[in-house]
C-alpha cells in the first residue's frame, strides 16, 4: 500500500533537480483568476460589450453613414425611424438622428471619461496625502472633502455652470470638480490601512522617499477599489453631463450631446417621441453598462466578495 | 576588535508620549559596533529591542509623539567621517537608509509588496541609491538573488511574493537589504517566522554574507539558541535598558544578571530533559509597564535574587567588570564570588 507513493515518481533519480523543476513550474501559475471571475459575471460582460459597441460606434460610425450630424434636410423633418433613408429618423430640423446620436455619444463618452480621469487624479492625490500623513493635514483635507460632499452635486454643478461659460472643457472640469470626493475617501481609507503594513516600513528602511512609498508601494495595492470607483465615476459623469445639458447649462447646440438632444425633444414628445426615446435609451444603456462593469470588476478584483 | 568602528551609540533614549503620559521605551543604551562584528540584542517582547533599532534608522514617529535623545554616529560609506544620524536632515537620511544601514524585518510574508514582482522591488531598491540603467539593475538583481541562494534567479524576477515560500521571501528580503552593500545590517528577528530548518539556512546565509562583505550585523532576537549560533557579542535588554553586555561565550558560561540567568534557564534543552523532570522554567510575571516602572531595579519584582530594602530602593547603574563586561545589578559581585 505504501509503495504506491513511490510508484508515482518512478524515474526520480535526481530529486534535487526535479525539485528545482517543480519549483520553476510553481512560479508560473495562471494569474487570470480575476479575469475568470469577471467573465463569469454575465451582466458585467454584457456591460463591457455594450460599452465597446457604443465607443466604436461613436468614433467610427460617423465615417460609415452618409449624413453629417449638422446637415439640415428641411424636406425630411420629423421622419420616423425605419421609414426612409434616415435609419433612426430625423429631428425637427431634418438632421439625421443616427449621426447626431453618434456625435453626441462622442461628446458624452469623452466628457464622462475625461471627467473620470481628472476626478480620479484629484481624488487619489488628496486621499493619498490625507491617508499617508494623517494627523492635522489628513483631518483638514478629509473635513474639506466632507464639506464639499455636503452640497448636492447637481445644484453645485448648476450654480457653477451659471457663472462659467459652458463648453465641453469647462463642463468636463466642473463635473470632475463634483466627483472627486468619493475617490478621495476611498483612497484615504485604503492608504491609511496600507501605511502601517510591513512593506511600507521596509521600503522606508531601504531609503524610499514619502512620494515613492505612497505612489509606487501603496497606491498599487489599492488599485482594485480605485478601478471600481473609476468605472462608476464614468457612469456618474455621463449622467451629470446629461442633466446639465438637458437643463441647458451644459454642451451648447448645435454640438450634439445625449443630454441636449433630450432638451430639444421635450416639446415634440407626443408628435415625435423617438427624439426623446433614442437619446434616453443611449444614456440608460451607457450608464447601466458602466455600473454593471463596475460591479463586475468589484467582484472580480476583490476575492473576499466571491460569495456574493 | 575586528575592524574599524562603524557605529557608535551613546546614551540613546527614546520616550513616547501618549495622552499626556510619557513612557520611556529605551533609556541609556550605549554600544559600539565594528566591522565584521555581530551584536545580538536579546530580550522579551517590549524590552526595547525593536525601538532601539528603529531609532538607529530614524524610523520612529516625529517629535511630539516620540522623543529620541543621545547620539548615534554611523561611519559614512563614501567619506571617512562619522555621520550624526540623529541630526541629519530627512532627505540626507533617506540616502543613508538602505545605503549605509539596512534592515531585514521579522515577517517575510508581509514585508514585501504583494502587488509587485520580486525583480521590480529589488531593481527599484538598487536604483534608489545607485544610478544605473534598468538592464544593469536587473543583472545586479539576478546576481543578488543568486548570492542569497535562490535557485533559477532570472526566472524568479517575474515572481510575485505570494508565489515564493517563506524562506525564499526572507532571502529576497535579504537580497534587497544588501542591494546597496550597507556597512551595517539590522536583522529584526529575521528567522522567527520561519520553520527551524529554514532558520538554520538563513542564519548560515547571513554568516556567509557577513564574511564576504565584512558588514556588521545587529541581530535582534529572543531566541538564545540563535544567539549562540551567530553572535560575537550579546546585549541583554530589559525594560528599555541594557542589563548585561558581554561576549557570547562568557555570557553563556556565567550570566551575571539574574534576568540573563532566567532567560538561559528558560531555554528548552534536550540534554537535561531526563534529569530535570517537571515543567520548563519560566521567569514569573511580566515586563513592567514603561509608563509606571517599579522603583529601584526594574527587574526586582520578578527577580529570584531580590534583596528587600536594596533592589526595590536603589536603581542599579551599568557597572563594568574587570574582564570588560557590563552588568546592571546591585548584587552582581556576590554572584561572581
Amino acid at each position: 500500500m505504501s509503495s504506491s507513493i513511490f510508484d508515482s515518481s518512478p524515474g526520480d533519480s535526481n530529486p534535487g533537480g526535479d525539485f528545482a523543476a517543480r519549483e520553476a513550474a510553481i512560479a508560473l501559475p495562471p494569474r487570470n483568476t480575476a479575469l475568470r471571475r469577471f467573465c463569469r459575471h454575465r451582466l458585467a460582460m454584457a456591460g463591457a460589450i455594450i460599452i465597446a459597441i457604443l465607443v466604436l460606434g461613436s468614433y467610427l460610425g460617423p465615417y460609415l453613414i452618409p449624413y453629417d450630424d449638422t446637415f439640415i434636410d428641411i424636406m425630411q423633418r420629423f421622419a420616423p425611424p425605419f421609414s426612409g433613408a434616415h435609419i433612426l429618423g430625423t429631428d425637427e430640423l431634418g438632421r439625421d438622428m443616427l449621426a447626431r446620436l453618434m456625435m453626441g455619444g462622442r461628446i458624452s463618452l469623452a466628457v464622462g471619461f475625461t471627467a473620470m480621469v481628472i476626478s480620479m487624479g484629484i481624488g487619489i492625490l488628496v486621499g493619498a496625502i490625507a491617508g499617508y500623513y494623517g494627523g492635522i493635514v489628513g483631518a483638514a483635507l478629509m473635513r474639506f472633502v466632507d464639506a464639499v460632499l455636503c452640497f448636492p452635486s447637481i445644484f453645485l454643478l448648476l450654480a457653477l455652470a451659471a457663472l462659467i461659460e459652458p463648453g465641453v472643457a469647462s463642463i468636463t472640469l466642473l463635473i470632475a470638480a463634483t466627483a472627486w470626493m468619493d475617490v478621495a475617501r476611498i483612497v484615504e481609507g485604503q492608504i491609511r490601512g496600507l501605511r502601517e503594513r510591513d512593506f511600507a516600513v521596509a521600503a522606508e528602511a531601504l531609503g524610499a522617499s514619502d512620494l515613492r512609498i505612497v505612489f509606487r508601494e501603496l497606491v498599487p495595492n489599492a488599485v482594485a477599489p480605485i478601478v471600481v470607483a473609476a468605472t462608476l465615476n464614468v457612469a456618474k459623469a455621463i449622467l451629470l453631463e446629461s442633466y446639465v445639458s438637458y437643463l441647458g447649462y451644459g454642451i451648447q447646440p448645435p454640438t450634439p450631446s445625449w443630454g441636449n438632444m433630450l432638451n430639444n425633444a421635450q416639446i415634440y414628445l407626443t408628435s415625435a417621441p423617438w427624439l426623446a426615446i433614442l437619446p434616453g435609451l443611449f444614456i440608460t444603456l451607457a450608464v447601466t453598462s458602466f455600473n454593471f462593469l463596475g460591479d463586475g470588476l468589484r467582484d472580480a478584483l476583490d476575492p473576499r466578495m466571491e460569495n456574493h | 576588535m575586528a575592524g574599524e568602528l562603524l557605529l557608535e551609540v551613546e546614551n540613546l533614549a527614546v520616550s513616547f508620549r501618549s495622552r499626556g503620559a510619557v513612557a520611556d521605551a529605551v533609556s541609556d543604551v550605549s554600544f559600539r559596533l565594528h566591522q565584521g562584528e555581530t551584536l545580538a540584542m536579546v530580550g522579551e517582547s517590549g524590552s526595547g529591542k525593536s525601538v532601539t533599532s528603529l531609532a538607529l534608522m530614524r524610523l520612529l514617529p516625529d517629535a511630539p509623539q516620540c522623543q529620541v535623545r543621545g547620539s548615534v554616529k554611523l561611519r559614512d560609506k563614501t567619506g571617512s567621517g562619522m555621520l550624526d544620524v540623529l541630526a541629519l536632515p530627512e532627505p540626507q537620511m533617506q540616502a543613508v537608509r538602505g545605503n549605509n544601514i539596512a534592515m531585514v524585518f521579522q515577517e517575510p510574508m508581509t514585508s514585501l509588496n504583494p502587488v509587485k514582482t520580486i525583480g521590480a522591488q529589488i531593481t527599484e531598491t538598487i536604483r534608489l541609491h545607485r544610478p544605473m540603467l534598468a538592464r544593469a539593475a536587473e543583472d545586479e538583481a539576478v546576481r543578488l538573488l543568486d548570492l542569497v541562494g535562490i535557485p533559477a534567479p532570472r526566472q524568479r524576477l517575474t515572481a510575485y511574493p505570494h508565489q515564493l515560500s517563506g524562506g525564499m521571501r526572507q532571502r529576497a528580503m535579504i537580497a534587497m537589504a544588501l542591494s546597496c552593500e550597507p556597512s551595517v545590517l539590522i536583522a529584526d528577528e529575521p528567522t522567527t517566522a520561519l520553520d527551524v530548518t529554514i532558520q538554520a539556512q538563513i542564519l548560515d546565509l547571513l554568516k556567509r554574507l557577513q564574511e564576504q562583505t565584512g558588514m556588521a550585523v545587529i541581530f535582534i532576537t529572543h531566541n538564545l539558541g540563535v544567539v549562540a549560533e551567530i553572535a560575537d557579542r550579546v546585549m541583554v535588554m530589559y525594560s528599555g535598558r541594557v542589563v548585561e553586555q558581554a561576549d557570547v561565550v562568557p555570557l553563556f558560561q556565567q550570566p551575571l544578571m539574574p534576568y540573563t540567568r532566567g532567560l538561559l534557564r528558560s531555554v528548552p534543552r534536550l540534554d537535561l530533559a531526563g534529569r530535570r523532570a517537571g515543567a520548563l522554567y519560566a521567569i514569573p510575571g511580566n515586563v513592567p509597564d514603561p509608563r509606571r516602572p517599579p522603583p529601584g531595579c526594574a527587574f526586582h519584582p520578578r527577580c529570584d535574587s531580590f534583596a528587600d530594602g536594596r533592589c526595590n530602593v536603589e536603581a542599579p547603574r551599568l557597572d563594568s567588570t574587570a574582564d570588560g563586561r557590563q552588568v546592571r545589578c546591585l548584587r552582581w559581585p556576590e554572584f561572581v564570588a
